[in-house]
């Protein structure tokens, strides 16, 4: 149960897929000029992406990993499919999608009005790729786990654009430099965004158990400078120790700033 | 020209400068910000997406009578899944370090938005050589900002190019470290590549106003 609230919390505000990872940011500026628009098109995406995570996580156990078709017999344990992954994700993605926008047509018009439109956008949105992507790399043990992270990281997604696109509304009442209207500020206010959602970073440290400190003590190293490798610090200790060799050597570079970077975080 | 006429021409720089598919055109900005702390990383991902568009753009192209419309969506898919496989399986064979750095950002280069919309814009219209074409300017247009964002990421953060230390050694205190100088650790994190590509849009439409939006 621990860390089901745990994995919920860290999708939404910790691995925010816009501010923490920068997915979906192409739908995200287009369609955040309007609240009501912004509220359709996340809700679209929690419910792809909570659909699509758990369907990719079966495909990926029991089709695409290293000796998962271990189930048809021993002759097929040597398998390794995960180089088609890509393909079978989208693939899956896709469908859904398309399935989806059929039942939502069929038997719920009303809903169909205010998602459908949003619908076809959705399967090139990178953050559900995205969100399969990243279930696949963290190893994500269970399907249950799979879900509440399709469904937290849609959620997460949803929070961002709600906020842009409210953001959005009033700045038009601003007085924003000419060349910087419309795109230039909404990628400043993005930016200054994913600033203060970073001060959600320290939010889990404390309740990890035993083995996490040295997870801890290396995404400290990894944080300042870069958070995709601080990612893959998070996530497997064989990925830690060869990124930490890397980062030692890039630390002794960035020694001070990195103490000042930590500061900022904190 | 010679071989290329100035409408060819024109496919390939257009999109190098006024009709950017990042800064103007908003396409594939997911995967440009998160992987452009370094410089090397930038220049692989900017290559590879030359590579996946121009060849799917051709792909395409060549099939575009034959795709029915309904499904197009897939069979682009389709077709940019099978090039990214290729490129992520020469990265691993031949870079092994740098697709780790890169992660799951060469897969999402399937759903990078500038693709599917070069796909739609222009391949499914016009001949294979004209997208070919098309592929190139456009897949350019957004190296270059990639590399533009990744030269300051990289000089600014860490004081290095390429890792090669430009600025002198932080440590034993040479070149501009000797007068006081300090790397600005801020610029290795992610949020600052947004804020990067605000500036660069800053720039280009303060000298471009016909650029400029309403609001």
């Amino acid at each position: 149960m621990l860390e089901h609230i745990e994995l919920f919390f860290k999708s939404i505000f910790i691995d925010n897929m816009v501010f923490a990872t920068f997915l979906g940011m192409c739908s995200y500026l287009a369609v955040s000029k309007k609240v009501t628009t912004a509220i359709g098109l996340g809700a679209a995406v929690i419910f792809v992406l909570a659909v699509t995570v758990p369907l990719n996580w079966l495909l990926d156990q029991y089709l695409l990993r290293d000796g998962a078709l271990a189930w048809l017999g021993p002759e097929y344990a040597d398998y390794n499919l995960s180089f088609l992954s890509f393909i079978l994700f989208i693939a899956t993605i896709a469908t859904m999608v398309q399935l989806v926008e059929i039942v939502v047509e069929k038997f719920s018009p009303s809903l169909y009005n205010s998602l459908g439109i949003f619908l076809p956008l959705i399967a090139v949105n990178c953050a559900i790729l995205g969100g399969s992507l990243f279930m696949q790399s963290r190893d994500i043990q269970t399907l249950g786990l799979a879900f509440n992270y399709g469904l937290s990281s849609g959620i997460g997604w949803f929070l961002a654009i709600l906020a842009i696109a409210a953001i959005r509304e009033k700045i038009r009442y601003s007085n924003v430099p000419a060349p910087l209207r419309g795109l230039g500020i909404t990628f400043i206010i993005t930016g200054l965004m994913a600033i203060g959602f970073m001060s959600f970073g320290g939010m889990l440290t404390g309740g990890d158990e035993a083995p996490a400190d040295e997870v801890v003590a290396n995404a400290a190293v990894a944080k300042p400078l870069e958070s995709l490798q601080a990612d893959a610090a998070l996530e497997t200790q064989e990925n830690s120790s060869l990124d930490k060799t890397e980062n030692t050597e890039k630390l002794a570079a960035v020694d001070t700033p990195t103490d000042a970077a930590n500061a900022i975080n904190e | 020209m010679g071989i290329l006429s100035k409408k060819d021409t024109a496919l390939i720089l257009d999109p190098l400068a006024d009709n950017n598919p990042i800064t103007i055109q908003v396409l594939g900005i997911c995967s440009a910000l998160a992987i452009t702390a370094e410089l090397k990383a930038s220049i692989v991902m900017a290559v590879s997406v030359i590579f996946v568009l121009a060849m799917g753009n051709v792909v395409i192209s060549l099939m575009r009578n034959i795709i029915p419309s309904k499904i197009r969506i897939i069979v682009q898919l389709v077709v940019v899944a099978t090039l990214v496989i290729v490129v992520d399986q020469v990265l691993k064979a031949f870079a092994y370090e740098l697709s780790k750095t890169l992660s799951v950002f060469v897969g999402l280069i399937i759903t990078n938005c500038i693709i599917m919309g070069r796909f739609e814009a222009f391949a499914l219209a016009n001949g294979p050589r004209r997208a070919f074409l098309d592929g190139i300017g456009n897949a350019a247009g957004y190296g270059f900002i990639l590399v533009v964002i990744g030269f300051f990421r990289e000089l600014l953060g860490s004081g290095t190019l390429l890792g090669i230390k430009v600025l002198g050694d932080p440590i034993e205190k040479t070149g501009l470290y000797a007068f006081g100088y300090e790397n600005n650790g801020f610029m290795l994190l992610s949020p600052m590549a947004l804020i990067i590509v605000g500036l660069i849009i800053w720039v280009q439409r303060s000298r471009n106003s016909a650029l400029i939006e309403e609001n």
